[in-house]
């Protein structure tokens, strides 16, 4: 039966882990690697604009000696005819071995992994799920910590339409003594869902603060997320609360010295170019991390060995 | 107040006072040909009051939608006169083309083909959620 990945928790933590020794294994043996997916091939359906997930994807494919095709913009699909997504993914199910979907729209890669033949990666649905963001973001984590477990995690920013973060928070809170301070301004806030179901629901340490200074001392991890102006209905909301935090080096005094700072990308402005030279950045560590941990799921979804 | 007795039918007992009229639209009743009662406010020891629906005819009912709106809602299924079943539903793990996402950043927004679907994520509170984006489903 074929597997999807829609949201991270369609994962297992032995399998994340897996996952991640695998990504690890490539990463220090990549020639091992470059004929494994020779003649499969992967559409990357991506129905808004994305640089770093499209990009990764495709890199990924080809690294693994396949080859790619797709969309880069709904308005280059049959979307703009009218298409239903389940229509497009039962169609492309005839031309690729895997897809990688983006989506506006929230549960879009759901419908299409429920039509289509082939497995389906949710390449970020909205506001919604980004799971291989998480797998990235997961990957760095252990690469910078060594470990995935009895961290203090902070999420700061957008925490109400950052999507990165909700499933940050899903995979995070599967192992054992993790903390979470979530430090944003009121009207972004993690979602209901996500406190209910997941925080409260099992268990999870977790404090709410809008006060990045206050909170810094704590962290073992510092996960910054962009306001995005996509996701704002109204403009006078997003320029009111665009610039809630910027990360400084004046920010960063009180900080651990083993402080690891994650950014999803693409930034604006909340981290200040000046701290990309200090060592605890790890965003563009995390970008490479990208590349790797998707081909350890291409192969995982492809059941390659 | 007299309502005569049914013969081949359906009771609808327990329904939360005030909701049978919403019932009534839900399950479509009013598309019936046969006799059907609408009784609002009866007394109930257990509840206080109760609203009931008699329907003079055996039908096929969306249990899904019973449950969902109240699982202590009771069905009675009479047969010549004798009540030859009693049915209890309860809340479904998911419910399908009962109620609406009304988040405008979900698929179903865009799609008007697609079934909207909700699944059951919190049994004690009876909170269902859209299986697509996971928005909250309204009040019952």
């Amino acid at each position: 039966m074929k597997r999807d990945l829609i949201d991270i928790t369609d994962l297992t933590v032995e399998e994340i882990d897996e996952l991640i020794a695998k990504a690890e294994d490539i990463i220090e043996h990549p020639d091992a690697y470059r004929e494994k997916c020779r003649y499969k091939k992967l559409a990357t359906l991506f129905y808004e604009p994305s640089t770093r997930t499209r990009l990764s994807f495709e890199a990924a494919m080809y690294e693994l000696g396949g080859q790619v095709l797709g969309f880069h913009e709904a308005q280059s699909s049959s979307a703009m005819k009218g298409e239903s997504v389940a229509d497009t993914a039962r169609t492309v199910s005839c031309f690729a071995d895997i897809i990688a979907m983006r989506h506006p729209k929230e549960g879009a890669p759901l419908v299409a992994s429920m039509k289509a033949t082939v497995p389906v990666i949710n390449a970020g649905d909205g506001g919604h799920h980004h799971p291989t963001q998480t797998l990235t973001d997961l990957l760095t984590i252990k690469r910078e910590k060594g470990r995935l477990d009895t961290l203090v995690v902070g999420c700061c920013g957008d925490l109400k339409f950052g999507r990165t973060v909700h499933s940050l928070i899903g995979a995070m809170a599967r192992y054992a003594n993790v903390r979470f301070v979530l430090i944003s301004p009121e009207e972004l806030r993690v979602p209901e869902s996500v406190r209910t179901d997941l925080l409260d629901k099992q268990g999870i340490d977790y404090v709410e603060t809008t006060s990045l200074e206050d909170a810094m001392p704590q962290l073992d991890i510092l996960y910054m997320t962009r306001v995005q102006r996509e996701r704002f209905f109204n403009e006078d909301d997003y320029v009111r609360l665009k610039d809630s935090y910027i990360l400084t080096p004046d920010k960063l005094r009180t900080a651990k010295w083993d402080l690891s700072i994650l950014h999803p990308l693409p930034r604006v402005n909340e981290i200040s170019t000046a701290i990309d030279d200090d060592p605890r950045a790890c965003y563009f560590r995390q970008v490479l991390c990208g590349k790797f941990i998707r081909m350890a799921l291409i192969l995982k979804l492809l059941e390659v060995e | 107040m007299i309502i005569g007795t049914i013969v081949d039918g359906i009771v609808i007992d327990h329904i939360p006072a005030g909701r049978a009229m919403d019932l009534y639209r839900d399950l479509g009743l009013e598309k019936l040909e046969c006799e059907v009662a609408v009784i609002k406010n009866a007394s109930s020891g257990k509840y206080g009051k109760k609203d009931i629906l008699k329907i003079n005819e055996v039908i096929d009912l969306n249990y899904d939608m019973l449950g969902y709106i109240d699982p202590h809602i009771t069905v009675n299924i009479i047969r010549g006169g004798e009540r030859m079943e009693k049915i209890h539903p309860h809340l479904p793990e998911t419910i399908t083309g009962v109620i609406r996402c009304k988040n405008p950043r979900c698929i179903t927004s865009i799609e008007q083909e697609l079934p909207h679907i909700f699944r059951l994520t919190d049994r004690e509170h009876g909170v269902y959620r859209c299986l697509y984006c996971d928005t909250k489903g309204g009040k019952r």
